[in-house]
């Protein structure tokens, strides 16, 4: 009993990365129709950035946990502005391949300065021992990630659903043309809407440092599974998407509790789920079907 | 109000409108008529400032709005009321209505609304693509009077409906008229045409090729309907 719920807290401290990364995708996709393949790889720059900073500036993980991510969304507001807008008019398949490059560039980038060996970050020292919940010990700073990644996406539902600007963005993101023609400049709130999701990776990216590998390629492995979590949880939805990370998370966890033999199961899992998930409901567990244009 | 002038409008290389003009006063209920295909919607979306391959002048109140895009055009005084009722899945009837923002000198309050549409009252937190088709219709009209749109353009607002709630957008429409909104009204209701608007445009093939007076039409109903095919 005690073994499965720490599989349990593995799993959910798991799926909040997955959440995070996949609520950013999912923001960016229901606002632009882009599926920002360089998510990954911002969440790299996220992670790299906090052990930069603390190496070569000084700066600690509280101060990378704020800067990162801004910095992260700064970087995004620019990139749509200079390279994803002029696509925006085209197939959705050039801005695919934009953002696949730029990862190539990215990633590249960080490997030609750090090479590809992990670079070694330390959890805060305040964070660093256990805290005893009863059942058993946990990991104080993976109890920390659990509850940031908690609360970013409560945070994220409540400014969707309860203020006047996640109305806006929800009219937009629904129904573009018909939100302009009542009156809402529905381009005005591409750039930010874009750079949000991207300081979310880079949120993700600052907390995976002390418990993930940093190094040029952590990204790419997580961002496949990413879009799996995506397409199940069902492509733009801000809920299905959450709901998918943690789910998957879980599901990962339990599968790797059953032993060795189980390893490669839980890495194809995910995408077994997927096929699954696709023959049930094409447009995923909380999707919508697209409406006929 | 309103001022169309030679206003054409093309689908790539096809031209939907040739060369139309009009004209509707403050206050003033006018509809287009015609069979499918004649360019009624297209010349609302054009007006609309939602279709991209238009060439003329439309102003309003005054001011051209040619050239600006849609929610520039929004702010300026027109309300859009779709032909798919323009309701949101991820909004519910209450943010349906606060939507758009106001743009005119006399909107109507929330009470207003709730007032004079007490089912979506009712309904206000639930989804608005949840509410049946007459229900869709009041919400997309109120939602203009909540703005203080100046100039409406409504497509076929009474399609699918049925009487008693055909009854009741003419209602509606002739209490905007009261308050000085003018419409635009999209409309192959004929004789419903006839107890809203003033005047009357027959649009076939992209030109506006009849114009009549509200008296003219109950004369040459019969005439009227077999153009149009009905």
């Amino acid at each position: 009993m005690v073994n499965f719920l720490q599989h349990t807290f593995n799993g959910l401290v798991g799926g909040a990365f997955l959440a995070l990364l996949a609520l950013g995708l999912a923001v960016i996709f229901g606002m632009l129709r882009v599926v920002n393949f360089a998510h990954g790889a911002i969440y790299m720059l996220g992670a790299f950035g906090a052990y930069v900073l603390l190496t070569e500036v000084g700066l600690s993980f509280w101060w990378a946990l704020l800067v990162m991510p801004i910095a992260l969304a700064l970087f995004g507001m620019a990139l749509e502005r200079l390279l994803v807008a002029r696509l925006a008019r085209l197939d959705p398949l050039y801005n695919f391949l934009l953002t696949f490059g730029l990862t190539l560039i990215l990633q590249d980038a960080v490997k030609s300065r750090y090479g590809v060996q992990s670079s070694p970050y330390d959890a805060p020292a305040i964070l660093s021992g256990t805290l005893d919940l009863g059942a058993f010990d946990f990991p104080a700073y993976r109890v920390f990630v659990l509850v940031m990644a908690v609360a970013v996406c409560v945070g994220v539902w409540w400014l969707l659903s309860r203020t006047r600007v996640g109305m806006v963005v929800r009219a937009a993101t629904e129904r573009p043309e018909l939100s302009t023609a009542l009156g809402i400049d529905v381009g005005r709130w591409v750039t930010p809407v874009f750079g949000f999701g991207i300081g979310l990776a880079g949120l993700a990216g600052v907390l995976a440092a002390p418990i993930r590998a940093v190094n040029p390629l952590m990204g790419a492995d997580l961002i496949i599974v990413v879009f799996a979590v995506v397409v199940i949880g069902g492509l733009g939805s801000i809920f299905g998407s959450v709901a998918a990370g943690f789910a998957i998370g879980l599901v990962q966890a339990w599968v790797q509790a059953l032993g060795e033999d189980w390893a490669l199961l839980s890495q194809v899992l995910v995408f077994l789920v997927m096929a699954g998930v696709l023959l049930w409901r094409p447009a995923g567990l909380f999707g919508r079907e697209e409406a006929p244009a | 109000m309103l001022r169309i002038d030679d206003l054409s409008a093309w689908y790539g290389e096809a031209q939907v409108l040739r060369g139309v003009s009009l004209e509707i006063a403050a206050g003033e209920v006018v509809t287009l008529c015609g069979r499918n295909g004649a360019g009624k919607t297209t010349l609302l979306r054009c007006v609309m400032g939602l279709h991209p391959g238009q060439r003329g002048t439309v102003e309003l109140a005054g001011r051209t709005l040619s050239g600006q895009p849609a929610h520039r055009r929004a702010r300026a005084g027109l309300g859009w009321v779709p032909d798919d009722r323009g309701c949101y899945a991820t909004l519910t009837v209450a943010e349906t209505l606060s939507l758009p923002p106001v743009v005119g000198p006399s909107p109507w309050s929330l009470e207003q609304v709730y007032d004079a549409f007490p089912h979506l009252h009712a309904r206000r937190n639930a989804p608005s693509t949840t509410l049946s088709g007459g229900e869709q219709q009041m919400l997309a009209l109120a939602r203009v009077l909540r703005m203080g749109a100046r100039l409406l353009l409504c497509d076929e607002p009474t399609e699918g409906l049925s009487p008693l709630l055909v009854a009741q957008v003419g209602d509606i429409l002739r209490q905007a008229k009261q308050h000085g909104v003018a419409v635009l009204l999209v409309e192959q209701n004929l004789h419903f045409a006839t107890t809203v608007a003033d005047r009357h445009h027959l649009l076939a093939e992209g030109r506006v090729v009849e114009s009549l007076e509200n008296s003219e039409v109950a004369a040459r109903e019969k005439d009227l309907l077999a153009y149009l095919g009905i």
